[in-house]
């Protein structure tokens, strides 16, 4: 559905985007994370056919964005980070605009406009003019004008920044189910939580370049390497003994007052030796759970790389 | 070697029904804004209702102030210039709302959506035009008729068919033109701000028309005034023509500041000019220069042979102004064989005095005509190109209308230095044409900027490398071989 082959895009002599690759596959959601300026806005507009690559090649549903700009764009949804709406119309003459760009009938924007505004809660806005609208709610109609024209591909960029809890549980669920409809998205978004509850796949973009990307938990491998496990005993640790008790069989990494922390490749394994292992030394086990390791920590990995090669 | 192509600006565009409906859909909700903005309908009213209202009222007392002391003859010819004036007032209007049109959404965030539509470039900018146009220049209709009506009642004047189509198609060219050119200002700035600043490039040549206007309606001038509206319909084209060609979304897109580079300007025009660019950014030595300074003459041909018409135009309207403002006999009688003879002496102590004056006078020219091309696209440097074949055209007029043979006029007085300085000229002029027309029609694969400052480069080239060596032996030939050959032709 969605195809990049080292993209890339230079303004006069900035680079913003390079050696792009990206590969969406219909019923996938990738989110694009990266810090401001990394260059997911112009990967966006690339793929909206709104900025031309300088290097690469990328097809959406098919078509070229250069060659056949005006498909991509049929195929496409997109929602800018500030809706950009226009504030004098009312919401739904705001949707019969767009949809006649798609060339679809009156009858069927209204249509499918009244079900989006109920589904996302606005069923009696529809006829107030968008300078009257919230921050969340223009942000909703911005995706309702992406939705609008059933496209097969939505670019997504921040869908629920402004929103409350409640409204941005709600365009999550929508955004899920867009997926399993067998729609191929790319959600650009700061929110990490976010992204890690929806996304298929993660690519995280830095200065410009795909620094790392595959399934949250393959990042989480990739960049935090093996799963982190704590177990609890029920007494005062002398660090050194258990260590040495543990040697050989896993990584100890810490050793706090009763908890040790370690790294094993094969936890299924390991985990029953280790607990013998200190059973044998008169330890009670209280507890031996997997340390949670967020998506937050890997992508604060990236970032902390970049502020210290600046 | 890249070069740019020089590509007729003016080649046929082709817009289908489906364009046109969907300009139309851009433009309904345009319009819709527009007339839902206070800020524009207020003044838009008060000019098409009030204002008509009191220039009626104006031209009323003006006509019974000078009916007073017997000159009607004034105020009959001031009232058309009003009627334009009342046009013209709400059609200024849309120079506002054009300026604002592509940048004002820039900056309120609503374009990238839009530009993310399968809308094509044509058919936004056809609807931005049409919505920016239309409300003004009915307001404008609207405005005149009010005039025309209170003019009616109260003095029971009507104008003439004529008068009325002319200050219509003033009204509506002018609009365009207006609309025209600020879309392309809106289309190429990054704020709007910037985008009022530029305005003045329209505002000052607007005022100005409209004086000349104003001049032509008060001393009843219409043959003047159809060859005007014909001159702004033409300049109406040219810039609807240049904007299409100028708008791309990329641009809208891709810059976030209106800054002056002039360091990437000095480089990019040094690269060109250098040569480096066409060698791997390495200095080439002369004669590689050289001939990538030759491998441009075939890019000039376009242009060349634009010149090479408007030069037969200039020589053949010579011609015609020689037969139309015949010389006396007395003077007619200097450009007889004896008298040229008699003169040549004296004319071989000037000119021998004169080449370096010859070949300065020249490149003056040749650098003016530059200069005057970059902000009128093209059309004062082609008319500084034809004003000397125009003189040439006349003088061999009037020697043919004394007996003389014009063939052996222009072969003797022309034609030596003509061989190097003719093919000069052309060169400098063409290269000048092609990178004025840039800004008109530049490649669809490199950004104004950057084939602006290409094709001005390779003016230079041109005519460092081959223009001013042309005319520094043109000029040596004029001062000292063209007199030997005038003396041998005319003196037997």
């Amino acid at each position: 559905m969605i195809v990049a082959e080292n993209l890339g895009k230079k303004f006069d002599n900035f680079t913003a985007v390079h050696d792009l690759d990206l590969h969406v596959q219909a019923g996938e959601l990738l989110a694009l994370l990266g810090p401001n300026g990394a260059g997911k806005t112009t990967t966006v507009r690339m793929l909206s056919s709104i900025l031309r690559p300088t290097t690469g090649r990328a097809a959406v549903n098919g078509y070229d964005v250069v060659r056949e700009a005006a498909q991509v764009r049929r195929s496409i949804g997109m929602l800018t980070e500030q809706p950009g709406l226009y504030l004098r119309m009312t919401g739904i003459e705001y949707l019969l605009f767009y949809g006649r760009l798609y060339g679809m009938s009156d009858a069927a924007i209204q249509e499918r406009g009244f079900a989006l505004f109920n589904r996302f809660g606005m069923a009696d806005a529809h006829d107030r003019r968008l300078g009257q609208y919230s921050k969340g709610m223009r942000q909703k109609v911005g995706l309702i004008r992406a939705m609008l024209h059933k496209p097969s591909v939505l670019l997504l960029d921040e869908p629920t920044s402004a929103m409350d809890p409640h409204s941005a549980k709600l365009v999550r669920d929508t955004i899920k189910e867009m997926r399993d409809d067998q729609r191929a998205i790319i959600l650009c978004t700061h929110n990490l939580a976010e992204a890690e509850s929806l996304a298929d796949r993660i690519a995280i973009i830095k200065k410009g370049a795909i620094v790392a990307k595959g399934t949250p938990t393959e990042l989480k491998q990739q960049l935090l390497g093996l799963p982190q496990l704590e177990v609890r005993v029920d007494q005062h640790l002398n660090g050194q003994l258990q260590e040495l008790a543990l040697e050989n069989l896993v990584t100890v990494e810490a050793i706090g007052d009763n908890t040790i922390r370690y790294r094993t490749p094969n936890p299924q394994q390991t985990n029953p030796l280790v607990v013998r292992r200190l059973g044998d030394l008169g330890l009670g086990i209280i507890s031996l759970q997997e340390v949670s390791q967020s998506l937050e920590d890997v992508y604060l990995r990236v970032v902390a790389e970049e502020t210290t090669e600046n | 070697m890249a070069q740019l192509t020089f590509k007729p600006f003016l080649k046929p565009l082709r817009l289908g029904r489906d364009d046109w409906r969907m300009a139309a859909v851009v433009a309904r909700r345009e319009i819709k804004d527009s007339f839902r903005d206070w800020r524009i309908m207020t003044p838009i009213i008060l000019l098409t209702v009030f204002f008509p209202a009191l220039m009626n009222f104006a031209a009323g007392r003006m006509m019974s102030f000078v009916s007073n002391y017997g000159a009607q003859i004034i105020a009959t010819q001031l009232i058309p210039f009003l009627l334009l004036v009342v046009g013209f007032f709400p059609m200024s209007f849309s120079l506002i709302i054009a300026l604002e049109t592509f940048v004002g959404e820039k900056e309120r965030k609503s374009l990238e959506p839009l530009l993310a539509t399968p809308l094509t470039d044509y058919q936004l900018y056809l609807g931005k035009m049409i919505a920016v146009l239309v409300p003004p220049l009915l307001a404008a209709y609207l405005g005149m008729a009010v005039y025309l009506t209170g003019l009616y009642v109260n003095l029971g004047w009507t104008p003439s068919l004529q008068l009325l189509g002319q200050t219509l198609l003033l009204t509506t060219v002018q609009g365009v033109i207006m609309v025209a050119a600020a879309v392309v200002i809106s289309s190429q700035t990054t704020s709007v701000r910037a985008a009022n600043l530029l305005a003045s490039f329209i505002i000052v040549p607007m005022a100005l028309l409209i004086q000349g206007e104003a001049a032509a309606l008060f001393w009843g001038n219409h043959v003047g005034l159809w060859w005007l509206i014909l001159a702004l319909a033409i300049t109406a084209v040219v810039l609807i023509r240049m904007g299409l060609h100028l708008f791309k979304r990329e641009e809208l897109m891709g810059r976030d500041l209106d800054e002056v580079r002039l360091g990437w300007i000095l480089a990019e025009f040094w690269a060109v000019l250098s040569g480096r660019r066409e060698n791997n950014g390495r200095y080439p030595n002369p004669f590689r220069w050289y001939r990538q300074t030759l491998a441009l003459i075939p890019q000039l041909r376009h242009p060349a042979a634009t010149l090479t018409l408007a030069l037969l135009g200039a020589l053949g309207m010579g011609v015609v102004l020689a037969f139309i403002y015949r010389l006396p006999p007395e003077m007619l009688a200097q450009f007889t064989g004896e008298s040229i003879s008699a003169n040549l002496d004296q004319l071989q102590i000037v000119a021998r005095g004169l080449p370096l004056a010859i070949f300065f006078q020249n490149v003056r020219v040749l650098l003016l005509l530059a200069l005057l091309g970059t902000f009128t696209f093209g059309v004062l440097g082609i008319l500084v190109f034809m004003l000397p074949w125009v003189i040439v055209g006349f003088a061999a007029g009037q020697i043919f209308l004394a007996g003389e043979s014009p063939l052996l006029f222009l072969a003797a007085t022309i034609l030596p230095h003509a061989i190097f300085e003719l093919p000069a000229i052309l060169l400098a002029a063409a290269a000048a044409l092609r990178w004025h027309l840039t800004v008109i029609a530049p490649p669809p694969d490199r950004t104004l900027s950057e084939a602006f400052m290409a094709t001005s480069a390779e003016f230079a080239r041109v005519f460092l490398g081959l223009s001013l060596p042309l005319l520094l032996l043109a000029a040596f030939v004029e001062a000292y071989v063209t007199p030997q050959v005038l003396r041998a032709a005319y003196s037997g």
